[in-house]
């Protein structure tokens, strides 16, 4: 009447072949692989001569994807730790203004101006976590909060000092300021001019900049999107940390049982998307010359659809950087490219709704293949 | 199964208790759910706690995993007076309890499950990195101690049925230096195979020295590994018994605290 107990050790027979097919949907950048490799195919067949690869073309489209790309790889982070941040967009826009006001209004230095909105806003964000982990809401419904507080301070302050919604002369103030420079400058000109004066790029033919190459560099924006992205992949694969960040959105309870600092990651993750959104805000105020309160608008949910197109479940605990990455790539070159090729820009929108639809099945599909269930 | 009665797994009859607990009382407001219940473990012994709903039994593996301080009653562990704050002190102390919904996570792989919260690091550069190859090459050296085969050590946890969910998750805290294994009903929610490994696993623990508190109300399950039987009825031990003392229908009896069940079983053809 008892069951033998015996050790089942003896083979593989509960175990089936998985096709490489299939272990290769597995991987959570496969949706972004497939869709950059789709996308580029369309834009070279049906835009190849519309500008979009020339230098200037490739330049406008990188920089575009870099901006998602920077503000994606936090969503990312944030989402897979099991939260989100609708607040991101505004986080943009209040960011900037911060900065603008020290500088211009202030007159603060440049680089002060630039320190002090990066600590205001990482604690923003520290503060969005800790009442997310402190109260158990949704993070949703209190990001929400956050993107209307942020917001109306981004419009009520420069009303009430300036009695404007954009502050200018940014340009002017920054001159010559160490830290600006590391955000709104270019680098590796000296390439780009060798690359005109040897044909390989265009260059000027007529006008002030005569023969100087139509690409004088490499925007600050573009490495910094480099930087965060291999930052934020090594720190989610290679790290013990990037364990505890899976383990968090996985399922904080057990994440926890196992001694995991659920909390502390959470807040973490919240504080650095905080981070990557006054990176974009910096650049952005660095490259225009000025905030406006517009500045931002709906960046929370582009950065969200592209993470959710490189793969990452909305429910947390699984997602990549990569995938991330490239899924603002996506984004950017169809944003540029519609542009380029001519086609109504309002059509965006209806490829966004589509790809995020698809993407969403998609990864839903995923994860049953993952834990198995039918 | 009554007839293998000395010979069983290691005999640890002789050994000093790793944890004695002694006359242990806890009491909710009005209500005494612990009234004087004594309970010992030794190394290497499988010491069931059988018992029927609203026993005691969650309770008092609670106030043994520290989760609750017994109102009155003694601890010793490892022959010193015991007194845990919180559940942090008893795991330090190597206490390690297994819930039935466990601290998996399913969409993770099996090694970094395995890892979760004591992840092996390696300096590169002067920057820690989690050493993936240590942890996969260990987890599957664990896996395969306990005899389940992984396709690769990134096999989701997600894909392991429930049995082996609970085999990683009572390799995991051996592997952590546990001394003494709380296995809360572990088997209750498992099919007939999957049960099998669990007790298999068990079974395999124990050889290493580990002390095992097995929680069940199935009697099958508790005979089949156990080397010791304490039954709890409202909140009192009715007794221990060692291996081969007692008939499971005695067991089952003492479970239930009356004879009616006795003939229930009767009709039923021995089957509960």
């Amino acid at each position: 009447m008892s069951e033998s107990v015996q050790s089942t050790a003896g083979g593989d027979e509960r175990i089936k072949e998985i096709s490489p097919l299939r272990r290769a949907l597995i991987r959570p950048e496969l949706g972004g692989m497939v869709g950059t490799v789709a996308v580029f195919t369309f834009f070279l067949l049906f835009a190849f001569d519309s500008g979009m690869f020339t230098a200037q073309g490739v330049m406008n489209w990188s920089v575009v994807s870099a901006q998602f790309m920077i503000i994606a790889v936090g969503a990312c982070l944030l989402m897979i730790a099991g939260e989100f941040d609708l607040s991101v967009g505004s986080m943009i826009g209040f960011a900037g203004m911060m900065i603008a006001i020290f500088s211009v209004t202030m007159s603060w230095p440049v680089w002060m101006a630039i320190i002090i909105t990066f600590v205001l806003c990482v604690a923003i964000g520290a503060l969005n976590g800790y009442i997310v982990v402190r109260t158990g809401l949704p993070s949703f419904i209190v990001t929400l909060a956050f993107l209307f507080i942020l917001r109306g301070f981004t419009i009520y302050l420069p009303q009430t000092i300036e009695r404007k919604t954009i502050i200018g002369g940014i340009k002017d103030a920054a001159e010559g300021d160490w830290l600006a420079s590391i955000f709104g400058g270019k680098v590796g000109q000296g390439l780009f001019v060798w690359l005109g004066d040897n044909g390989i790029i265009e260059v000027f033919e007529r006008g002030t900049r005569q023969g100087q190459p139509v690409v004088d560099g490499i925007p600050m924006l573009i490495i910094w999107a480099i930087v965060i992205i291999i930052f934020g992949h090594v720190l989610l694969t290679k790290t013990k940390f990037g364990n505890w960040i899976f383990a968090a959105g996985g399922d904080a309870e057990a994440a926890r049982n196992s001694g995991v600092p659920v909390n502390k990651v959470k807040i973490l993750m919240f504080m650095f998307t905080a981070f990557c959104a006054t990176v974009f805000a910096t650049c952005q105020v660095m490259e225009f010359g000025s905030a406006g309160a517009d500045r931002g608008l709906l960046k929370e949910f582009e950065a969200i659809i592209a993470v959710v197109i490189g793969g990452a479940l909305l429910t947390g605990g699984y997602g990549s950087v990569l995938g991330a990455a490239l899924g603002a790539l996506i984004f950017g070159v169809v944003q540029q490219g519609l542009f380029f090729a001519g086609v109504e820009s309002s059509l965006f929108r209806v490829f966004l709704g589509v790809i995020l639809l698809g993407a969403v099945i998609l990864n839903t599909y995923i994860r049953r293949i993952i834990t198995g269930e039918r | 199964m009554t007839e293998d009665t000395k010979f069983h797994h290691g005999d640890a009859q002789d050994q000093k208790p790793i944890i004695r607990m002694v006359d242990i009382q806890k009491h909710f407001g009005s209500v005494i759910a612990l009234a004087g219940v004594s309970f010992d473990l030794k190394p290497g012994e499988c010491h069931c706690l059988l018992g029927d709903n609203g026993a005691g039994k969650s309770t008092f593996i609670k106030t043994m995993s520290g989760v609750h301080k017994p109102t009155a009653g003694e601890i010793f562990f490892e022959d010193k007076p015991m007194h845990f704050e919180d559940p942090r002190d008893a795991i330090s102390a190597g206490i390690a309890t297994v819930h039935q919904h466990l601290a998996m996570i399913p969409l993770m792989s099996v090694s970094r499950n395995f890892f979760m919260g004591n992840e092996p690091t390696r300096k590169v550069a002067g920057i820690n990195f989690f050493d993936k190859k240590l942890a996969d090459e260990i987890t599957m050296e664990e896996m395969r101690k306990m005899g389940i085969n992984l396709r690769g050590p990134d096999q989701a946890v997600g894909t392991l049925s429930g049995g082996e969910r609970q085999t990683v998750a009572i390799a995991r805290a051996v592997h952590f230096g546990a001394k003494i294994l709380i296995l809360d009903e572990p088997t209750s929610a498992l099919g007939v195979r999957q049960t099998s490994n669990v007790l298999a696993t068990i079974d395999k623990v124990r050889s290493q020295g580990v002390g095992v508190v097995f929680i069940s109300h199935n009697v099958r399950h508790a005979l089949a590994v156990g080397d010791r039987f304490t039954v709890l009825n409202r909140g009192q031990t009715l007794g221990t018994a060692k291996r081969g003392e007692i008939t499971p229908e005695e067991l089952q009896d003492l479970m239930a605290g009356g004879q009616e069940l006795a003939q229930l079983e009767g009709s039923l053809g021995g089957t509960v």
